[in-house]
């Protein structure tokens, strides 16, 4: 079975490319038989080899498949060749059940725009890349998929593309995130030229035989690596392309966030967990980049009044979680996140869109309201992902991994207590903003007419990603629920295990309790601000200083401001200067001067005679005193 | 013999175009189609044929001068011209200039399909004019007689102008002058390092020769092979273009037709790539050497001022042909950087160049000819109109900002892994070009496609002609993304040889053991290949 392995990023790609031969000549129906189809014969090709993987590992619980070598000159051969472990298991199963969700979602969402086909083509490339990028053999491989999730967010952001407002927001996205991949293809001519490879595992084997830990090269590289992930994870300082990634349409929100591009940058510390052993200054400076980044983006998204950067600003803060596991090497911690995550987030995105579709494309929560009743399936669903999302305890997957990170947090070797400290509170902020949202909508009085029922390609998967909300998290229990975890010993298989301090407080748990409290405060405050007391809250809000800060979270603390005075303006002035280029002066001085050249020998030949003679008089002296003087 | 033919089938096509032309204009279209088409088929099947020789004169005679001069060459005519000056008709071929071949012809039979409605005025000369470039520029690749290369050289210019200066567009007859000028000038200079080389070589040796391979490793003061290299530098630099010697390009390549604009991007300026690696670097690698710094400051300023220039402009002709001054700035980069890394990267990037920008001119010209201006904040919104031409549009954009599984990204990347193990500074500042290029990519785009259609423009899309050619364009991008191989094969021996020839100067270092040991068990095969001296710096 596992040799189907290629079939899985083969058949979004063979789906992609015969939608942009076809494009014009398929109708809608069979652009979405094509287009959802190819994702969903992926996702069955990859339970089946999800389950063979599982039931019969192969050697060395690693399968590899060589299709060809990209080229060969030099000592760099990389090769066109896929790897599959526990990991990228996890990934490739994930990526293409929900990948197949959204589609089937965006079958009905997108069945009254133009372009349908396109959209399609567009998704499926979106889900190909994103599998080659996971099950990349080498970095180049993986490079080449990184590269084509940027790609296809550029497109897909900008994909109603008559508005520049949206071609704005692709443009930032994939420059943004390519100044990232420019760090990591950086990196990439470091290890070559280093390690002379870049296959991932002689990479690795060959970095932890030839650098020792702290390693200027180790330390460079993860570094250079860390550039790339926080491009396209969208962390600080690169993560101001997220919030405007919400032009695009809602499904293409969804898989950006839930299935792929934005779990890239986890996915490549992850898998290059060694480099990131050998740097343990990079390593800390993750752990601090998730920190402040879920601190950050829990403050912004508290102060939004649209309903997809609530969500996207909560995106960036759940990667941002999954950074700090990856700082305190808590491989399979951030995995499990990465999992539990994909299924919320990519349920309240399809819920956020089933609400936004119904009221005709409203997109400012407080133009909502009151939506429970008329949209009880969206509300459902939206409860379930906000209390997924808010690590309410016991029954939503969120809390387990939520919890666990928030545990290695303090309890690895690498773990402190500030980071555990801004994790906890992070799980508060993210529990006030979460039901903020499902009460600004769903509750109070409706504003605006439901003018559109979802029908059952868009409710299907609702429902499914709900299920998985609740349930995905029992793959990993804490210890104090008892032993069980088989996410962990599948994962133990590709990822180091995490080294904890066996005495500590984080296992006692109280964390966990802590976790629990927090949540269940954070819905309380929620009520309190937003049921009990919203006229007298609206009117502190109105003064200066609080209304100031409201709109610094809402703006994302001002980085946009930043970067466009420090970077954009000046290329622009610059640009503009420049625009009939700099050097041309140099040239065109040059000619100038030989036309006044000509112009001065020109006036000489006057015709008269007398001149001529005087000028020939002078010279025959200047000539003779020359001589004679000499 | 077959040699020759390259030459000849397209000089003798040129006269016959223009005289058909005079009772049926539409003859001059179908002969130019036959006059390129012929050679690329003969070009091709040599390819195809010569693959094995390729590789078994590699293993046979293994890189080096001796290989280089005894006979691997594919095919070569050395025939007496003027004797005695020294002059011969010396001909010769190996895997590059095959290389170069394919591209002329292909981009020679591309000028002619996109020249189809589009020149409708004197098309016998038109394609005449067309047919004599071809020819000369097959000339130029075959010669390694210097003289015979500086006579093809200057050749290539005389048509070239006229097809600036009769079929361009507002400020054709400025830019043919600029152009004539500023290749004129600095080939001056390479004739006077021609020359000087042929003195110094004679007093020398006593034998006055311009036979280039007899003029390899001519010894003289390093002050002096500093200033004839410099002489060829400047001829070079001027065609490439180089940091600052380009301004003559993007008024050439503005007012140029579109099949001018495809020829001058597509091949001509190649020939300063050309002539640096089989010329300038082997006579003088040691001034070569102490040229670096210089020469890869100058790329890279290319690679980031081009891009920025790019972004900056109004006229989307000129957008596009600033992008060439920036991709350029990579060959220069991969030269000076003479390693196998990165000659193997910039011999890619000029194929890939060719088909990407010279798509991007083709493209240009159908919109022109459509919509009447190539001024950019006249169009917007035009991918409602005809979004065919607006995809296509985009997939040379992407192309051109080096998007991973098209074949410029591999050449890019080449370039730039081997620049980084000679310079680290370079390699990171040509890195960040590729964030310029993202911006101008895609800056173009929404000008021109994105966006609401605000000049209510109404055209037609692209007509099976004009998508066969890009459907063409894009296979090849395509294909040479993700396995590039063969055509890395064909020149591995043109690489190789020309680092062999400089092995004694501080350019090429010699290969350390290093190489050996980093590999990983799991690698020897690749090993194996490096120990055949296919891979390392300089050969053994």
């Amino acid at each position: 079975m596992l040799q189907l392995l290629w079939i899985i990023p083969a058949l979004p790609a063979a789906g992609f490319v015969v939608l942009a031969l076809l494009n014009r000549h398929l109708g809608r129906r069979a652009a979405a038989v094509i287009g959802a189809g190819s994702v969903g014969l992926s996702a069955v090709v990859a339970l089946l080899v999800a389950v063979s993987f599982i039931a019969s590992p192969p050697p060395g619980d690693v399968y590899r498949q060589v299709l060809w070598t990209w080229f060969d000159t030099g000592g760099l051969a990389p090769q066109i060749a896929f790897y599959l472990d526990a990991m990228s298991v996890i990934f490739v199963v994930v990526i293409t059940f929900v990948g197949f969700l959204i589609h089937l979602y965006s079958t009905e969402f997108m069945e009254r725009d133009e372009g349908y086909t396109r959209f399609f083509m567009y998704m499926n490339l979106f889900v190909a890349s994103m599998l080659v990028l996971v099950l990349a053999d080498n970095l180049l491989l993986l490079y080449l998929g990184w590269e084509g999730v940027g790609l296809c967010s550029y497109l897909l952001i900008s994909f109603w593309q008559r508005d520049l407002q949206n071609v704005y927001a692709g443009r930032k996205a994939f420059i943004v995130t390519r100044i990232g991949d420019t760090a990591l293809i950086i990196g990439l001519f470091l290890l070559f030229t280093q390690l002379h490879t870049l296959a991932i595992q002689p990479l690795m084997a060959g970095a932890a035989k030839e650098w020792p830990v702290g390693s200027g090269f180790a330390v460079a590289a993860a570094a250079l690596l860390l550039g790339g992930a926080v491009g396209k994870s969208a962390q600080l300082p690169l993560q101001t392309w997220l919030p405007d990634a919400m032009a695009g349409p809602t499904p293409v929100s969804a898989l950006i966030h839930a299935a792929t591009m934005v779990t890239a940058g986890v996915y490549l510390i992850a898998r290059t967990n060694v480099l990131f052993t050998l740097a343990p200054d990079v390593r800390l400076a993750v752990a601090i980049v998730g920190t402040v980044t879920l601190l950050y983006a829990c403050f912004c998204a508290l102060a939004q009044h649209d309903i997809k950067r609530v969500l996207a600003y909560s995106t960036m803060s759940q990667i941002g979680y999954m950074f700090l596991a990856l700082g305190v090497a808590g491989w399979s911690a951030a995995i499990f996140h990465f999992m539990t995550h994909a299924f919320f987030k990519a349920l309240l995105f399809l819920a956020a869109g089933a609400v936004i579709e119904s009221l005709g494309g409203e997109h400012d929560i407080f133009k909502m309201g009151g939506l429970r009743r008329k949209l009880p399936t969206a509300f459902w669903a939206f409860i379930v992902g906000a209390a997924s999302l808010a690590a309410m305890p016991l029954v939503t997957s969120g809390f387990y991994s939520k919890d666990l990170i928030i545990e290695t947090s303090l309890g690895s070797v690498d773990g402190n207590a500030w980071l555990w400290l801004g994790a906890l509170v992070g799980s508060l902020l993210t529990s006030i903003y979460a039901f903020r949202l499902v009460f600004v909508v769903f509750f109070g009085d409706q504003q605006t007419p439901v003018t559109r029922r979802p029908r059952w390609r868009m409710l299907l998967p609702l429902w499914v990603l709900s299920a998985l909300s609740l349930i995905g998290g029992f793959v990993w229990l804490p210890e104090w629920m008892g032993s069980f975890h088989p996410l962990e010993n599948f994962l133990g298989e590709a990822l180091p295990p995490l080294k904890t301090v066996a005495s500590s407080f984080a296992y006692t748990g109280v964390s966990a309790l802590l976790t629990s409290l927090v949540a269940v405060v954070g819905v309380a405050l929620a009520t309190v601000w937003l049921v009990e007391s919203r006229a007298a809250l609206g009117d502190f809000a109105a003064r200066p200083t609080p209304h100031a800060l409201q709109e610094f979270w809402l703006n994302g603390w001002g980085f946009d401001w930043l970067y466009e005075h420090v970077f954009v303006i000046p290329v622009k002035w610059f640009a503009r200067v420049a625009r009939n280029d700099l050097v041309e002066p140099a040239f065109s001085g040059l000619a100038w001067l030989n036309v006044q050249a000509w112009r001065a020998l020109s006036a000489s030949q006057n015709g008269v005679l007398r001149v001529y003679i005087a000028v020939a008089g002078v010279g025959l002296v200047v000539i003779l005193a020359f001589v004679v003087l000499r | 013999m077959i040699l020759l033919w390259y030459i000849l089938i397209p000089a003798v096509a040129a006269p016959l175009a223009w005289l058909l032309s005079l009772s049926r204009p539409q003859a001059a279209r179908w002969v130019a189609v036959a006059g390129t088409s012929l050679p690329l088929a003969l070009v091709t099947w040599q390819w195809v044929a010569q693959a094995g020789a390729l590789r078994a004169a590699f293993a046979a005679h293994g890189p080096g001068v001796a290989g280089l001069v005894q006979g691997t060459w594919l095919a070569d005519i050395h025939a007496a011209w003027i004797s005695p000056l020294g002059i011969s008709f010396f001909l010769a071929e190996d895997g590059l200039t095959l290389i170069m071949l394919v591209l002329t012809f292909a981009m020679g039979l591309l000028a002619v399909l996109a020249s189809w409605r589009g020149i409708q005025e004197r098309v016998g000369f038109f394609h005449f004019m067309i047919l004599w470039t071809t020819a000369a520029l097959a000339g130029v690749f075959l010669s390694l007689d210097l003289f015979l290369f500086y006579f093809f050289f200057e050749m290539m210019l005389i048509p070239m102008y006229f097809v600036i200066a009769l079929w361009g567009h507002e400020k054709r007859v400025y830019a043919a002058i600029k152009f004539f000028i500023f290749t004129q000038a600095s080939g001056l200079l390479m004739l006077i390092a021609i020359l000087a080389l042929y003195f110094i070589h004679g007093r020398a040796t006593g034998t006055y020769t311009f036979d280039f391979t007899q003029l390899l490793g001519t010894q003289m003061p390093s002050a002096t092979a500093f200033l004839l290299m410099l002489g060829f530098f400047a001829a070079f630099a001027v065609k490439l273009p180089a940091f600052p010697l380009h301004t003559w390009l993007p008024d050439a390549h503005t007012e140029a037709p579109t099949a001018g604009s495809v020829i001058l991007a597509g091949v001509l300026i190649k020939i300063g790539a050309y002539g640096m690696i089989r010329f300038m670097v082997p006579l003088f690698p040691q001034a070569v050497y102490d040229f670096r710094t210089v020469g890869m400051v100058l790329a890279v300023i290319g690679i980031i001022y081009g891009a920025v220039m790019a972004y900056a402009q109004r006229d989307l002709k000129r957008l596009v042909a600033y992008t060439s001054v920036s991709h350029m700035g990579f060959v220069l980069l991969g030269i000076f950087a003479w390693n196998t890394l990165a000659l193997q990267g910039v011999v890619l990037q000029i194929v890939c160049h060719a088909l990407s920008t010279g798509a991007l001119f083709i493209l240009v010209g159908t919109l022109q000819d459509r919509v009447h201006t190539r001024d950019m904040t006249k169009m917007g919104g035009l991918w409602a109109v005809a979004p065919r031409m607006g995809g296509t549009a985009m997939f040379f954009a992407l192309a051109s900002l080096g998007l991973p599984g098209l074949g410029n990204f591999v050449a890019e990347f080449l370039i730039l892994v081997g620049t980084w193990q000679v310079s680290k500074w370079a390699a990171v500042l040509g890195a960040v070009g590729l964030v310029f290029a993202t911006v101008y990519a895609l800056w173009m785009m929404q000008r021109a496609f994105q966006g609401e259609e605000t000049h209510a423009l109404r055209f037609n899309d692209l007509v099976p002609r004009e998508t066969g050619m890009y459907a063409a364009l894009i296979a090849a991008l395509v294909v040479l993304g993700f396995y590039p191989q063969p055509l890395i094969a064909t020149v591995r021996q043109t690489v190789t040889s020309v680092q062999q020839i400089t092995a004694g100067s501080p350019l090429s270092p010699k290969p350390t053991s290093a190489v050996q040991v980093g590999i990983p068990a799991d690698r020897a095969p690749a090993a194996a290949a490096v120990a055949d001296g296919t891979t390392t710096d300089g050969g053994r």
